[in-house]
């Protein structure tokens, strides 16, 4: 009887959480900064937030390799867009563009759990989730990664997000100032660290706000 | 061990393409740390088959163009074979004849990218690498695993090494260690492994590598002391366990 061995698996949870918010004319960004795996933390100062375009960033958990391969690809992209358009990638746009890379690869898929965040065409806050195979919608806020199912109903709570069955549709972009938004994301982080262990930030959160074009990336002490 | 043989096969001209491997001789933990002028790395010199130490003389660390350091654990032979691409890697470099060398931040990219190509043909290197370097005043010290995963940190440990020694460096590195407090520091947590890795081996090497240059010291072995109280009657805490 031979001894059967398990297969080697190419994929691996490096864990982490991602927020984002959308406001009137800003959109918050926000990711924990560990890398784990298994039980073990492989290092406590791994940023998940990447900025694809001047008004667009991307925050991703799950497999790390896929993730930065994934980001690699994207900016490739972007930049090829550049040069051919002569403008950076609106955020809309590069949401297409990541929900296709993400189905190209339907049947040895990224590992990679997505928030979308920036500013569209109007100027407004938008985010975008996704799955690990491209399925993709706009929304008002999101959260995805390892501690999502602890900050999402959290956010549901906090920023009464009007039903999406309603006609006409309601926008779920929060009328909070982005100094509030900044601090209800810090409170969801703080919730979702006591009780996810992939979830935490000893050195402080890698934080982007997008506003009005400007793009900031802070990286503040929660506590 | 014949049945399992049999399943895997030898090699023939009109086999099948062989895919993901286990290890057969392997390295175990390598250390490395940031320092005052540039990176520390340790790694024994065992080479393990199984649960037989068959290779006492392995050099896993090795030196990569003029700036930079590789450390393996993990398969030997794709260790080997990798440092093959790397030497051809660096020829190209050096052919090029203009000045500019590729720096530990752009070998790193690289083994990154062999590391996730090949767990991508789902036929891994089976290695955890660590790659550290200095250049134009820049240090930096690097991880990647067989599938791809990296990072960079102030300090890293492969394999028992992440559970033993990172706990220790957590601890005790801070910025501009001088080389004797990082040389100390690496031999401590060696020494952890080696009471508690059951294929460390007490014959290591650490390599420095500054803005002058590599340093890989001779093999030596370190001190041991096992007469401790605790290893006297190691189960008088917890009685029924080992």
């Amino acid at each position: 009887m031979t001894k059967q061995h398990p297969a080697w698996s190419p994929y691996d949870n490096n864990g982490g959480t991602c927020v984002a918010i959308a406001g009137a004319d800003y959109c918050v960004i926000a990711a924990d900064t560990r890398m784990s795996t298994g039980y073990s933390i492989l290092t406590r100062d791994y940023s998940k937030i990447c900025k694809l375009a001047d008004k667009c960033v991307m925050a991703s958990s799950g497999f790390q390799a896929d993730v930065k391969a994934l980001q690699k690809l994207l900016a490739a992209r972007h930049l090829i867009y550049q040069h051919q358009h002569n403008k950076q990638m609106s955020c809309p746009g590069m949401a297409q563009l990541l929900s296709n890379t993400l189905y190209y690869k339907r049947f040895f898929p990224y590992y990679s759990f997505n928030v979308l965040g920036g500013l569209d065409n109007e100027g407004k806050g938008c985010v975008y989730t996704y799955d690990a195979v491209g399925s993709y919608e706009r929304v008002g806020y999101s959260s995805q990664g390892s501690g999502s199912t602890l900050i999402m109903p959290f956010l549901d709570n906090q920023l009464k997000s009007p039903s999406p069955l309603l006609l006409p549709a309601q926008d779920a972009v929060t009328p909070l100032s982005e100094a509030e938004a900044v601090d209800l994301v810090k409170t969801c982080f703080a919730s979702a660290t006591e009780r996810d262990i992939y979830t935490a930030s000893s050195p402080p959160l890698s934080f982007s706000a997008l506003c009005d074009g400007f793009f900031v990336t802070v990286k503040m002490q929660l506590w | 061990m014949e049945s399992i043989q049999a399943k895997q096969g030898l090699v023939g001209p009109n086999d099948p393409i062989q895919r993901t491997q286990l290890p057969y001789v392997t390295g175990t933990s390598v250390v490395a740390l940031k320092y005052k002028d540039g990176i520390l790395m340790a790694a024994d010199m065992g080479g393990s088959y199984g649960s037989t130490i068959r290779y006492k003389s392995v050099e896993r660390i090795k030196p990569i163009g003029k700036h930079s350091l590789l450390g393996a654990s993990g398969e030997i032979s794709d260790f080997q074979e990798l440092l093959r691409n790397l030497d051809e890697l660096i020829l190209y470099d050096n052919m090029w004849d203009d000045g500019n060398s590729l720096g530990p931040k752009e070998l790193h990219s690289y083994l990154t990218r062999v590391m996730y190509n090949r767990r991508n043909k789902f036929d891994p290197l089976w290695n955890s690498l660590v790659l550290g370097g200095v250049k134009n005043g820049q240090k930096y010290l690097g991880m990647v695993s067989m599938i791809g995963v990296n990072f960079e940190d102030s300090h890293v440990a492969t394999g028992f090494g992440n559970h033993l020694a990172r706990p220790i460096l957590r601890d005790e590195w801070h910025e501009n260690l001088s080389y004797e407090d990082g040389v100390k520091l690496l031999e401590k947590c060696m020494r952890v492994l080696l009471y508690r890795d059951r294929s460390a081996v007490n014959k290591l090497q650490i390599a420095k590598i500054t803005e002058e240059g590599t340093t890989i010291s001779q093999p030596y072995a370190l001190k041991t002391f096992w007469g401790f109280t605790a290893f006297q009657n190691p189960t008088a805490g917890a009685e029924g366990s080992w």
